[in-house]
C-alpha cells in the first residue's frame, strides 16, 4: 500500500469519526469514557454485559440530554431511578443471581403485594407505637429543656458542648440496656428513640433561642415586654429555623432507633424483628419488602415535617425563594 | 477556658443523678433479697448494696470505672477480654470504612459538580437517602456478603463505608460550589483552564466544608461498624460486647463497652476536630 492511499484512508476514517472537531471536554465526560469501558467490556464477556450496558447507555443518553434541555427536574431523578431498578432486575435475570444473595425487584414488589397484612402489624409496632411516640415524646422535651435552660447562662454554657458531644456518641449503643429496663415491647424502642433524638434537638433549639439580634431584642424591651412574651412572640418564632432543622435531623435518627433496638429483643412483630429473622431465614425478598416500607416512610416523615416547616417558617429567607 | 467550670458542673451533675438513679433502680432488687431472708434492711445498708452487685440494672459510675480500668489497663491488649483489643478491631474497621467513602463520596461530588445529567439525576437521590434508615439493612448486608465468602473486617467496613458516603457527598458538592461567580470570573480572566479552576479554587474553598461533613461521617461510620458487629455473631469489637453483654445480664460490661465507644467517638471527632484546625489554618482560613 502506497503512502498516500494510507493517508486517504486516514483522513477518510478521521472524517468518518470527526475526531478534528471533536470537542475536548467530551474526553472528560463520563459517557465518553463509560462507552470505551463499555466497548471493551463488551468484547471480553459478551453479550449479557453488552445487553446490561447498552440499557445503561440508552438510559444515561436519555437523561443527558433531558438534562441539557433543562427541563425535567422531576424527570430525570425518576428516570435514573427506574434505570437502576431495571438493571438490577436485568443482572439477576441475566446472571442468574440466585434469590438468597439479591432478588430481583419483581420479586421483592410480588413479596410486598401478598404480605401486606404482615407489613402493616410490623410498621403499627415499629413505626406508630415505637418511633412516632418516642419522637413526639423525645422532641418535646428537648424544646421544653431548651426554653428552660434558656432563661440561664451558665447552663448553656455547661450543657451545650455536653450536648454537641453526646449527638456525636454512638448513642444507639443504649438499646441493650434500655431493652433490659423497659422490656421487650414498644416501650423500650420508644424510649431508646427518645434519647435519640433528645441531644440533636436540644442543640439546636438552644443555638436558635440565641439566634436574635440585639435591635430585635431592644425593640422587644421598648415595648416593655416581659421575658415570656418576648419569648413567644419574638425568640421562639426567630428559632424555628434551627428546631425544624433538628426535627428533620431526628426524623431518620427516630426510624434507625426504633428498628436497631428491635435487634436487642423484641415480641413477635416489627420491622427489625421481622428484618433479622427473615435474614436468618434467608428470605432476602421479605428483607427487602421492609426495607422499602422503612424507606418510603423516612422519606414521608421527613417530606412531612419539611411541609409543616414551610408552613410554620414562611418568613425565612429559605423558604421565599 | 470560660467554659470548663460551667461543663464541670454539668458533668458533676450527671454523676450525682447517675448515683441517684443507681441507688432507686437497684433498691427493688436489693429489697426483694433482704425479703427473702427476713432481714430488715437500714437505708444505709440499701444503698451500699445497690453500689456492689454484680448484675445491676443500672451499675454505679465508679463499678463501670473500675471495669474500664480492669479491661484496659489490668489485661494484655491481645487478650479477648480487654476493651482495648475490642476498640481496635471497632476502629480498624471504622477507619477502613470512613477511608472508602470519604474517597468516594469527594469522586462523587466532583462527578456531580462537573456533569449536569448526574448533578440531576443522583444528587436528589443522595438527599433522599439520608432519610432513609440505612441502618437497617446492615444485618442483610453481613449475611450477604458472608454468604459471598467475604468475612471479618470488610463487610463491617462497606457498612461504615456506606454511612460516612451521604454526608460527604452533600457537603462536598456545595463547597465545591462555594466559589462565588466573582472568584471564577477572576480565574477566567486569569485564562485558568479547567484544571487550575479546580485545584486552585474550587477545591480549597470547599475544605471547611469538606471538614464539617468529614466530622459528621466520622461519627456515623463508627455507628455503622457498632451496628455490624451486632448480627454478624462476631465475637470480636465493641458492638459484639454490647451484645454478649445484653445476652448475659453483663450490665456492667454493657456500660463499659459503651464508655470505650463513647470515647472513640469523641477521639475520633476530635482527631478530625484538630486535622481541621491545623489545615485552615495553613491555609489561611481559620478565624
Amino acid at each position: 500500500m502506497s503512502l498516500a492511499k494510507v493517508t486517504e484512508k486516514w483522513e477518510r476514517w478521521v472524517s468518518l469519526l470527526d475526531i478534528s472537531n471533536f470537542p475536548l471536554e467530551h474526553v472528560f465526560s463520563f459517557r465518553f469514557w463509560a462507552f470505551v469501558a463499555g466497548v471493551i467490556l463488551a468484547a471480553f464477556f459478551g453479550w449479557k454485559v453488552a445487553a446490561v450496558l447498552a440499557v445503561w447507555l440508552g438510559m444515561w443518553w436519555i437523561n443527558t440530554s433531558l438534562a441539557a434541555s433543562g427541563r425535567g427536574s422531576f424527570v430525570v431523578p425518576a428516570l435514573f431511578g427506574l434505570t437502576l431498578l431495571g438493571l438490577w432486575q436485568l443482572v439477576v435475570m441475566l446472571f442468574g443471581v440466585p434469590a438468597v444473595i439479591l432478588p430481583p425487584p419483581s420479586a421483592i414488589a410480588a413479596r410486598f403485594a401478598t404480605e401486606i397484612p404482615t407489613l402493616w402489624v410490623d410498621f403499627v409496632q415499629t413505626i406508630i407505637k415505637g418511633a412516632l411516640s418516642g419522637y413526639l415524646m423525645g422532641c418535646g422535651a428537648a424544646v421544653a429543656v431548651a426554653v428552660l435552660i434558656d432563661r440561664s447562662p451558665f447552663l448553656q454554657r455547661g450543657l451545650l458542648p455536653v450536648g454537641n458531644f453526646v449527638a456525636a456518641l454512638p448513642i444507639i449503643g443504649v438499646a441493650p440496656i434500655l431493652v433490659m429496663w423497659f422490656g421487650f415491647d414498644w416501650q423500650s424502642k420508644a424510649a431508646v428513640v427518645v434519647i435519640m433524638v433528645f441531644f440533636p434537638v436540644l442543640v439546636n433549639t438552644v443555638a436558635g433561642l440565641a439566634d436574635t439580634t440585639m435591635m430585635q431584642r431592644d425593640l422587644m424591651k421598648t415595648y416593655s415586654a416581659s421575658y415570656w412574651q418576648a419569648l413567644i412572640k419574638l425568640r421562639l418564632p426567630a428559632a424555628m429555623p434551627f428546631i425544624f432543622n433538628g426535627l428533620k435531623i431526628a426524623t431518620t435518627l427516630a426510624l434507625i432507633g426504633a428498628i436497631v433496638a428491635e435487634f436487642f429483643g423484641s415480641p413477635i412483630k416489627g420491622m427489625g424483628f421481622r428484618i433479622s429473622t427473615e435474614v436468618g431465614r434467608l428470605g432476602l425478598d421479605m428483607v427487602w419488602a421492609e426495607i422499602t416500607v422503612a424507606a418510603l416512610t423516612g422519606s414521608a416523615f421527613y417530606g412531612l415535617v419539611g411541609l409543616i416547616e414551610k408552613r410554620v417558617t414562611f418568613w425565612h429567607p429559605s423558604q421565599r425563594g | 477556658m470560660r467554659n470548663l467550670f460551667p461543663i464541670l458542673t454539668v458533668l458533676l451533675a450527671i454523676v450525682v443523678i447517675w448515683y441517684a438513679g443507681a441507688v432507686v433502680m437497684n433498691s427493688t432488687w436489693t429489697q426483694d433479697q433482704a425479703e427473702r431472708a427476713g432481714v430488715e434492711l437500714s437505708f444505709s445498708e440499701v444503698v451500699a448494696d445497690t453500689m456492689a452487685q454484680d448484675r445491676p440494672k443500672l451499675p454505679a459510675p465508679h463499678q463501670v470505672a473500675a471495669e474500664l480500668w480492669k479491661t484496659t489497663v489490668g489485661k494484655k491488649i491481645t487478650s479477648k477480654r480487654s476493651l482495648v483489643f475490642h476498640g481496635w478491631i471497632t476502629f480498624s474497621a471504622t477507619m477502613v470504612g470512613f477511608g472508602i467513602g470519604t474517597t468516594a463520596g469527594i469522586l462523587l461530588a466532583i462527578g456531580i459538580v462537573y456533569n449536569r445529567a448526574m448533578d440531576m439525576s443522583v444528587m436528589p437521590w443522595a438527599i433522599a437517602s439520608q432519610t432513609i434508615p440505612i441502618l437497617a439493612i446492615a444485618p442483610m448486608i453481613i449475611v450477604v456478603l458472608n454468604s459471598m465468602g467475604v468475612q471479618g473486617l470488610l463487610p463491617k467496613a462497606v457498612i461504615s463505608a456506606y454511612l460516612s458516603f451521604f454526608p460527604v457527598v452533600v457537603g462536598m458538592v456545595k463547597g465545591l460550589r462555594a466559589p462565588d461567580m466573582m472568584q471564577l470570573d477572576l480565574m477566567r480572566t486569569y485564562n485558568a483552564s479547567g484544571a487550575a479552576m479546580f485545584w486552585k479554587l474550587r477545591l480549597p474553598s470547599s475544605m471547611p466544608y469538606l471538614f464539617a461533613s468529614l466530622k459528621v461521617g466520622v461519627a456515623a461510620s463508627l455507628v455503622g461498624t457498632i451496628v455490624a458487629e451486632l448480627p454478624s455473631g462476631a465475637v470480636r469489637g465493641l458492638g459484639a460486647r454490647l451484645l454478649s453483654g445484653s445476652y448475659y445480664g453483663q450490665t456492667i460490661q454493657i456500660w463499659s463497652a459503651l464508655l470505650a465507644a463513647a470515647a472513640l467517638a469523641g477521639m475520633l471527632v476530635g482527631i478530625v476536630g484538630i486535622v481541621e484546625r491545623m489545615t485552615l489554618k495553613r491555609m489561611g482560613m481559620a478565624q
